[in-house]
């Protein structure tokens, strides 16, 4: 490292940052060391509050109101900022350093064309002309491959896709030519396809333009398409840093080794190999223990060496990267690979039993009222949205049939209309033999409420604020008509919180005591409270931590065994999917494309659409082979789905007209496997698969 | 995991009285809401005690147009003075804020329960109860206010009763528009789908699952609407229209020693006019405190 003759772009040294609330000072990064060459590519992964985003305000020096720098350096390009004064900071924002925010609406002015606030970046930083700063902000939409330059540039904001609101931010961004680009969790509010166009983006512009990047993620299998370096954080630390391919073939730091056991990655299996959750949560920041912070959760704790004072970054593995460095006391004696927690035993598989869940041809459109003054007077038809079209399929008892597809595609409809909180336009929804499809919630019997229970996406939704746990599961069972004696109810509220592995003293507490996990465990108790048949999960782990999301996976599949429920997971997480469904089935624009086993469609032959989906998932194992498939185009609107197949105008198969005009035919590859595509099947079975899995290990850990 | 399940001591939940003072506790870091609720709190304490801490009967005549701080007959002393009848100031001040307050929170409450209600079943329902109850709020709430109330109590008699009607009639559409925001928003969350899919019916799920959580901004608006109250009611007995007489009432006062004030006893209307200013300052201070302290995390 030293033998650089050129100064690094950014170069940090004993960075300490803190907030000021009404507990006092609360430190959020301290002891902080990075130093990022031009043209490099570095990115910090950890949990949600382990101050990676601190950093990245750190170096734009915006606290906020109520944070500051405590200590230490940051250089860029060898000035220290501190040195500089208030409008100097100011005009490397944006020039020299920019930024790039999770939320792209939110970066963006509503009330400009997206060409003024383009030109805007030229002009005001380097006083360019308007028609040079015209000709820059077109040529670097055109960089930033968006279609129709000029008519984006005519746009405002909102009348774009969030895909292309990404891009047009990344283009403002580069406009300046900055050293330094922070990306903080850039594609995270993004579907998985259009991610994997972003991020390829990313990764091209940087090598293009010498720009050097500091991409903040929590999402391990995106690091390995971007960045060069890493450094994992954990509760305001970096615990491991190093080169990408040293970190992923030798975690050295039992929190990033767990990190790594709870990602499903395609050599993970439910039954064989199931995920490992890190015990415990992340410590408050005033209650961070001595020594190592992570002493509390580790399986190598050892009282007296861990527990001690502060401890330092050691070099590790030094053969292969000299840049490799861990924050543990006991690396040199520790092996994590070699720890296998009790509770990694192989399950049994669940034998599927009878048919519990059967949609026959269900359809749900949705009336778009257009109450202007000109459709009162032409008299034309109301316009529909076809959230959902012919979705047909089967669950059995015990079975999880996991429902993919990205948003909008209608899987939250379907929810809904399997719930009764709308109701089917057409076909048929049967439940044990009921049809339920046209009987909206407030005409369900209480027995088939019970039967029917979901759990929802928003932990911090899910429940209500203004109750305590306690009441809001017991009132279920009441409801229910499982029991109505205040004690018996309370001692079954208190069995399901034994279930959920909560304490029994979560039943007194109001949600905002609880974290995301624990709330989403109370989702689950409480959905599972009437003994339920068919529980519908919509994205119950999308909005938590990794290692909290494996824990929740856990219990959840661990419920479900032992009640043989059959469970359908809504996600847009392939790697979830592949982990812990069944059953597949990806929908699309409302219609289905794809069903069968999880092996099935995991394997070819695909349809397009699922081949592309499958590609685009970041798999965070370096020694997986994947196939690039990065799709054209936006998501269609609904109100106006193309004539033939809903996918056509993506497609990178498209065969011809005859996809754009026809539907396309159901063909079965399998008994059960079937794929909507006008492709023969023969055609279709000589695509190779889009993930490779070396063999390596699979028997080694059994 | 499965170790720290059940040896968690059970903790007992707060009773209301123990969460009510927590939230009032909160207070503390706001000095503008402690001002405003001290100054209600006076108010609310003189109101209480007015038998114990008025120094004469208010309607008792004794020595007329005696000035602020001479000694009365019995030795004591008229504080704030008597009026134009012999009857001492401050202690019609203390009995006339017992009714104010009185009929101000009645008043208000009753204003608050029928808002409340339509609010609820509006945001709640939507579709044609929705655009029936909003167009008749609209109605309601496009006539200048004050016009509204001459009309309702000029027609109806004035009285203790008409007065509280009359406030409901102008102020519950201003309290609906408020709840039916909220409960739009609070009707799109998870939890209320999860109550729906348990088949709670529509008032369990109005009452017990939205209305709770509409709190913050109904306790905000509620001190403000308490100071308004007062204003009308002070209004409305300064035009006439207020509680009848013998009985003390602020705005009665007056307008009862209007003509008084120019021939050189202004303190007559002036202290009366300034317990109705401050108790409404002390209201409006409150609300801005409990503002200021739920806008906080």
């Amino acid at each position: 490292m030293s033998d650089q003759d050129e100064t690094p772009v950014l170069e940090i040294t004993g960075l300490r940052l803190s907030y000021y609330t009404r507990a006092g000072e609360i430190p959020a990064v301290m002891d902080f060391d990075l130093k990022i060459a031009k043209g490099e590519s570095v990115g910090l992964v950890g949990e949600s509050g382990c101050g990676k985003s601190t950093v990245a305000n750190g170096i734009m020096r915006y606290m906020g109101n109520n944070g500051g720098i405590v200590g230490g350096t940051i250089k860029f390009k060898g000035r220290d900022m501190a040195d500089m004064s208030e409008e100097e900071v100011r005009r490397l924002r944006g020039k020299d350093i920019a930024m790039i925010y999770q939320e792209p609406m939110a970066s963006l002015n509503p009330s400009l064309t997206i060409g003024q606030q383009l030109m805007e970046v030229p002009m005001n930083h380097e006083g360019a002309s308007e028609e040079e700063a015209h000709q820059r902000s077109f040529d670097m939409l055109s960089a930033v491959h968006i279609p129709d330059p000029q008519r984006l540039m005519d746009s405002y904001p909102h009348q774009v896709s969030g895909g292309q609101q990404q891009r047009v931010v990344i283009a403002m961004a580069l406009l300046s030519k900055p050293a330094l680009l922070l990306l903080d969790e850039p594609t995270t509010a993004l579907d998985v396809t259009v991610e994997a166009g972003i991020v390829e983006l990313i990764a091209e512009l940087s090598k293009e333009t010498g720009t050097s990047l500091l991409y903040i993620s929590h999402n391990l299998g995106l690091m390995l398409e971007v960045c060069d370096r890493i450094c994992v954080m954990y509760s305001g630390e970096v615990v491991e840093e190093g080169h990408i391919d040293s970190i992923f073939s030798w975690p050295t730091h039992p929190y990033t080794h767990g990190l790594f056991g709870c990602i499903p990655l395609p050599h993970a299996d439910k039954n064989a190999r199931p995920l490992t959750a890190i015990k415990g949560q992340l410590p408050l920041p005033h209650q961070r223990p001595k020594g190592c912070y992570f002493g509390p959760r580790c399986e190598f704790f050892e009282a007296g060496t861990c527990d001690q004072d502060q401890i330092p970054m050691a070099a590790v593995h030094t053969d292969d990267d000299p840049a490799h460095r861990v924050r543990c006391a006991r690396w040199d004696v520790i092996d994590p690979k070699s720890f296998v927690p009790e509770e990694t035993v192989k399950r049994e598989v669940i034998p599927v039993g009878e048919t519990v869940l059967e949609v026959k041809d269900m359809r749900k459109y949705y009336e778009v009222k257009d109450s202007s003054l000109a459709a009162l007077f032409s008299g034309g038809e109301a316009k529909q949205v076809k959230a959902n079209e012919s979705i047909s399929f089967r669950a059995g008892e015990g079975e999880t049939v996991a429902i993919v597809g990205e948003s909008g595609c209608g899987k939250s409809t379907f929810a809904k209309v399997l719930m009764g909180l709308e109701t089917a336009t057409e076909g048929e929804v049967n439940l044990s033999g009921t049809n339920l499809g046209e009987i909206a919630v407030g005409d369900r019997t209480a027995e088939q409420l019970a039967s029917l229970q979901m759990v929802f996406q928003n932990p911090n939704d899910t429940l209500n604020p203004s109750h305590s746990i306690g009441y809001q599961i017991g009132r279920v069972i009441k409801r229910f008509g499982i029991e109505s004696d205040p004690a018996k109810i309370q001692e079954l509220v208190f069995k399901l919180l034994d279930t959920v592995k909560l304490p029994r003293a979560f039943a007194t507490r109001k949600p905002r005591q609880l974290s995301g996990g624990q709330k989403q465990r109370i989702g689950i108790a409480r959905a599972f409270a009437g003994n339920p048949k068919t529980v519908i999960a919509d994205e119950p782990i999308s909005a938590l931590d990794v290692s909290v999301a494996a824990a929740v996976t856990e219990l959840l599949m661990e419920i479900q065994r032992e009640h043989r429920t059959t469970l359908l997971f809504i996600s847009h997480d392939l790697s979830a999917v592949r982990y812990l469904a069944d059953r597949v089935v990806v929908m699309y624009l409302g219609q289905i494309m794809e069903r069968g086993a999880t092996d099935e469609v995991f394997s070819p032959p695909y349809h397009p659409y699922t081949e592309a989906l499958l590609s685009a998932v970041p798999i965070a194992d370096p020694e997986v082979q994947k196939r690039r498939i990065v799709l054209e185009g936006n998501l269609p609107s609904p109100l106006n789905p193309p004539k033939g197949c809903p996918f056509s105008t993506r497609c990178p198969r498209k065969i011809g007209a005859i996809c754009d005009d026809e539907v396309p035919p159901v063909q079965f590859a399998g008994d059960r496997h079937a794929i909507a595509c006008h492709i023969d099947m023969e055609e279709l079975r000589k695509v190779e698969p889009v993930i490779t899995i070396p063999d390596r290990d699979m028997d080694a850990a059994d | 995991m499965t170790d720290t399940t059940n040896n968690a001591p059970i903790a007992k939940p707060d009773s209301m009285l123990v969460t009510i003072f927590k939230s009032v506790a909160l207070l503390r870091e706001s000095p503008v809401g402690i001002i405003g609720g001290l100054i209600v709190l006076m108010f609310v304490f003189l109101a209480i005690f007015a038998p114990i801490v008025a120094p004469y009967d208010p309607n008792a005549p004794m020595v007329p147009f005696a000035f602020p701080g001479s000694e009365a007959p019995d030795g004591g002393t008229f504080w704030f003075g008597t009026d134009q009848l012999g009857r001492d100031i401050l202690s019609r001040i203390i009995w006339g804020g017992q009714r104010v307050l009185f009929y101000a929170t009645l008043a208000t409450v009753s204003a608050y329960i029928v808002g409340i209600l339509m609010g609820l079943a509006a945001g709640y329902f939507r579709g044609y109860l929705d655009e029936i109850i909003s167009f008749f709020a609209n109605v309601i709430l496009s006539f200048p206010i004050m016009v509204l109330y001459v009309l309702i109590i000029a027609n109806l008699g004035a009285s203790g009763v008409n007065i509280i009607f009359a406030v409901v009639f102008a102020s519950s559409p201003g309290i609906m528009r408020i709840v039916r925001g909220v409960t739009m928003d609070i009707a799109t969350r998870d939890y209320i789908a999860a109550a729906q899919t348990r088949g709670e019916g529509p008032w369990y799920i109005m009452l017990v699952e939205i209305l709770p959580n509409a709190r913050g901004p109904l306790i905000v608006d509620f001190c403000l609407r308490m100071g308004y109250t007062t204003i009308t009611i002070g209004a409305l007995g300064f035009l006439g229209l207020g509680l009848p007489p013998p009985d003390p009432d602020w705005g009665g006062m007056i307008t009862q020693t209007r003509s008084f004030v120019t021939g050189g006893f202004p303190y007559m209307a002036i202290f009366p006019a300034c317990a109705v200013s401050l108790l409404v300052l002390g209201f409006n201070l409150l609300a801005d405190g409990l503002r200021e302290v739920s806008l906080r995390d």
